[in-house]
């Protein structure tokens, strides 16, 4: 509970009725939430639920058609001022990592924060080697994406988007095109990014994980929130009965 | 001592390689191969026996020596030589830069520029040609030592060769009565002329209509679309013809030379064709990776250079370097409009009494020029793919 009486002070983002439709389907109908400075939330729901849609709507990959997002007090509109100046402060890893296949895993990290953010390449590449270090393949910097493991990809793409440096980190399924034995080397560097106070968005299939690092979980069914609490008392004490049986699913296995 | 073994390195069995075992698989696997081959061979053997024997006994190679000129420069008059002499000095001491800064296939094609060039001074040529063939040599040699190592000169010789262009037009040029008319521009120095303006232009001209027809704005799409429908809709020859016709009604006034004519006309052409094959790249660049830019922060210009024109085109070069494969031997096509191009040269030549009934040995020389050009292109879009590592990464 700790988590919605802060976001009374001071939310980074604030989400108020958001709906999406994609031609004439209702994919989100009306989020209201909000997310506190270095809140660690994660999301989670059945395929179709409009999860990973949601956290797109926040650095504006998919364009919300109703409703209010205010991220770090910048509202997301046309404007494409506020949506670059929004992009910059969000930092996104993607489900197929996406990395840039024709540039080597330094470059990767590097290309933003020379052409975004204007540092010089020097200033640029100590920064995107001190990052691999911190995920743990600087030994990797000089290759490229395609001459690497999944699991490595997948780092170096949580490094590009740290080079940035983001006040906020979505993570869209990062960990569910990896195999089962890349997942946990993923897995501790969002531990580790967690733990530094970052504030993070996570859509995951891993309920470990969020038992472990989440404040706060979010469960969205049919474009819904349907059910919002502590790991604690989600998983143990799930109030909703498509809460109760999503669960029940996902622990299955 | 176990664990070594399970990894211990095993030579493939003997007799899977090698150039014996390649004939026996391919060409002597069956009784019915074996015949396919003998007689394959004999007609091989017949067919080149009666070229090399026309080649070295029969054929009067004299014409291409006679009309040496001709081919190369057409009606360009004597005295003024040395503005092309002036032009292939600018485009030797770039060469020689680039192959000293970039070395690898530049380095390679001044190699064989220099040989060209040593070679035309060996035979019996007029004493001003040997020297300025010499001179060309020295002009690639100096240069490409000055360029060895001085990588920051790189953006300085790629500006060099963008401004080489409209230089060498003026050098070859000149200015007024005193100058050459571009009427009396031909032979190959002209199909080159016309073939390397035509790619220079069409390139971008291509990539920039590929992208109008992806974007978001319809007034934008359509406008490109329709472009690009109707000049792949009618033969580049009557584009040719239209071209020499309607520039000069549409635009009265101005005097547009027929060379320029033309250039417009298979510019335009060409970018169309040009246009069609960056689309087909820029289709293939999955959406995540304008999202992953988009994420990074990089707007719509930046995604656009940094990120899906280098994947795009790196994975269309083959059809890229098929179309100007394709332009530089459409060319020839100026021959009808009356511009006296190397093939236009070729025709003259043949029609001149002197030399009646040459048309092998003639036609065969300027089908010799085409190829070396035109696998000269072929060879370095290989050698780029692999440069770029295509397929790998």
């Amino acid at each position: 509970m700790a988590a919605q009486e802060n976001a009374l002070n001071d939310p980074i983002i604030m989400c108020k009725d958001v709906h999406k439709w994609f031609d004439d389907f209702h994919v989100l109908k009306g989020i209201t939430t909000s997310f506190q400075t270095g809140e660690r939330a994660v999301i989670c729901g059945p395929s179709g639920s409009g999860k990973s849609t949601f956290i797109r709507t926040l650095n504006r990959l998919e364009e919300h058609q109703r409703g209010t997002i205010i991220i770090d007090g910048v509202e997301l509109t046309d404007d494409l001022r506020n949506i670059n100046l929004i992009r910059q402060e969000v930092g996104m890893v993607f489900q197929q990592f996406n990395l840039f296949p024709h540039l080597t895993n330094l470059e990767n990290i590097t290309l933003g924060p020379i052409r975004v953010r204007k540092l010089t390449k020097s200033e640029a590449e100590e920064v995107a080697l001190s990052l691999l270090e911190r995920v743990d393949i600087a030994d990797q910097a000089y290759k490229y994406p395609a001459e690497i493991s999944g699991g490595q990809q997948q780092r170096v793409a949580i490094a590009r988007a740290l080079a940035m440096e983001p006040k906020i980190m979505l993570f869209d399924e990062p960990t569910s095109a990896l195999d089962p034995e890349m997942i946990s080397e993923v897995l501790d560097v969002m531990r580790e990014l967690a733990h530094s106070g970052m504030t993070m968005l996570v859509v995951t299939h891993e309920m470990g994980f969020a038992r472990e690092v989440a404040d706060r979980v979010l469960f969205f069914d049919e474009g819904l929130i349907v059910e919002e609490a502590p790991p604690a008392d989600f998983f143990d004490n799930p109030q909703h009965e498509r809460t109760k049986l999503f669960i029940s699913q996902t622990l299955q296995h | 001592m176990e664990e070594q073994e399970l990894t211990q390195e095993i030579k493939p069995p003997a007799n899977t390689k090698g150039a014996a075992r390649w004939l026996k698989d391919n060409l002597f696997n069956t009784w019915y191969n074996t015949l396919l081959t003998c007689l394959a061979l004999v007609l091989l053997f017949f067919a080149f026996k009666g070229f090399l024997t026309w080649a070295f006994t029969e054929a009067e190679w004299d014409v291409i020596p006679a009309n040496f000129r001709l081919f190369m420069v057409g009606s360009y008059p004597q005295e003024q030589i040395w503005r092309v002499w002036n032009a292939i000095y600018i485009l030797s001491v770039l060469m020689g830069l680039s192959a000293g800064l970039w070395g690898g296939l530049v380095r390679r094609f001044a190699v064989v520029l220099s040989g060209v060039w040593s070679i035309s001074a060996l035979l019996p040529v007029e004493l001003s040609t040997r020297g300025w063939c010499l001179g060309a040599n020295a002009m690639i040699a100096v240069s490409f030592f000055l360029g060895r190592g001085r990588t920051g000169l790189r953006p300085w010789i790629l500006g060099g060769w963008i401004l080489s262009f409209p230089v060498i037009m003026v050098v070859l040029r000149g200015f007024g009565e005193n100058g050459v008319l571009t009427s009396n521009w031909g032979g190959l120095l002209l199909t080159l002329i016309l073939a390397v303006i035509g790619i220079v232009v069409s390139f971008p001209l291509g990539v920039f209509l590929a992208l109008c027809r992806q974007s978001n704005l319809p007034a934008i799409r359509w406008v490109s679309t329709t472009y690009i429908e109707t000049v792949r809709g009618v033969p580049l020859i009557t584009i040719l013809f239209m071209g020499n016709t309607l520039i000069p009604i549409f635009m009265p006034g101005f005097d547009i030379n027929q060379v320029l004519r033309m250039m417009i006309g298979i510019t335009f052409f060409s970018g169309a064709y040009m246009a069609e094959n960056v689309r087909g790249g820029l289709q293939g660049i999955p959406r995540g990776q304008h999202e992953a830019a988009q994420a990074v922060g990089l707007n719509y210009v930046q995604t656009t250079l940094f990120i899906v024109l280098p994947q795009a085109l790196r994975s269309v070069i083959p059809a890229i370097v098929g179309q100007f494969i394709a332009l530089f031997k459409d060319t020839s096509l100026v021959s009808i409009i009356g511009l006296i191009d190397l093939l236009g040269v070729a025709k003259s030549v043949i029609a001149n009494p002197d030399w009646l009934g040459l048309q092998a040995e003639v036609y065969l020389f300027a089908a010799a020029i085409y190829f070396a050009f035109c696998y000269a292109m072929s060879y370095a879009s290989q050698d780029i793919e692999t440069d770029l590592g295509v397929g790998k990464h």
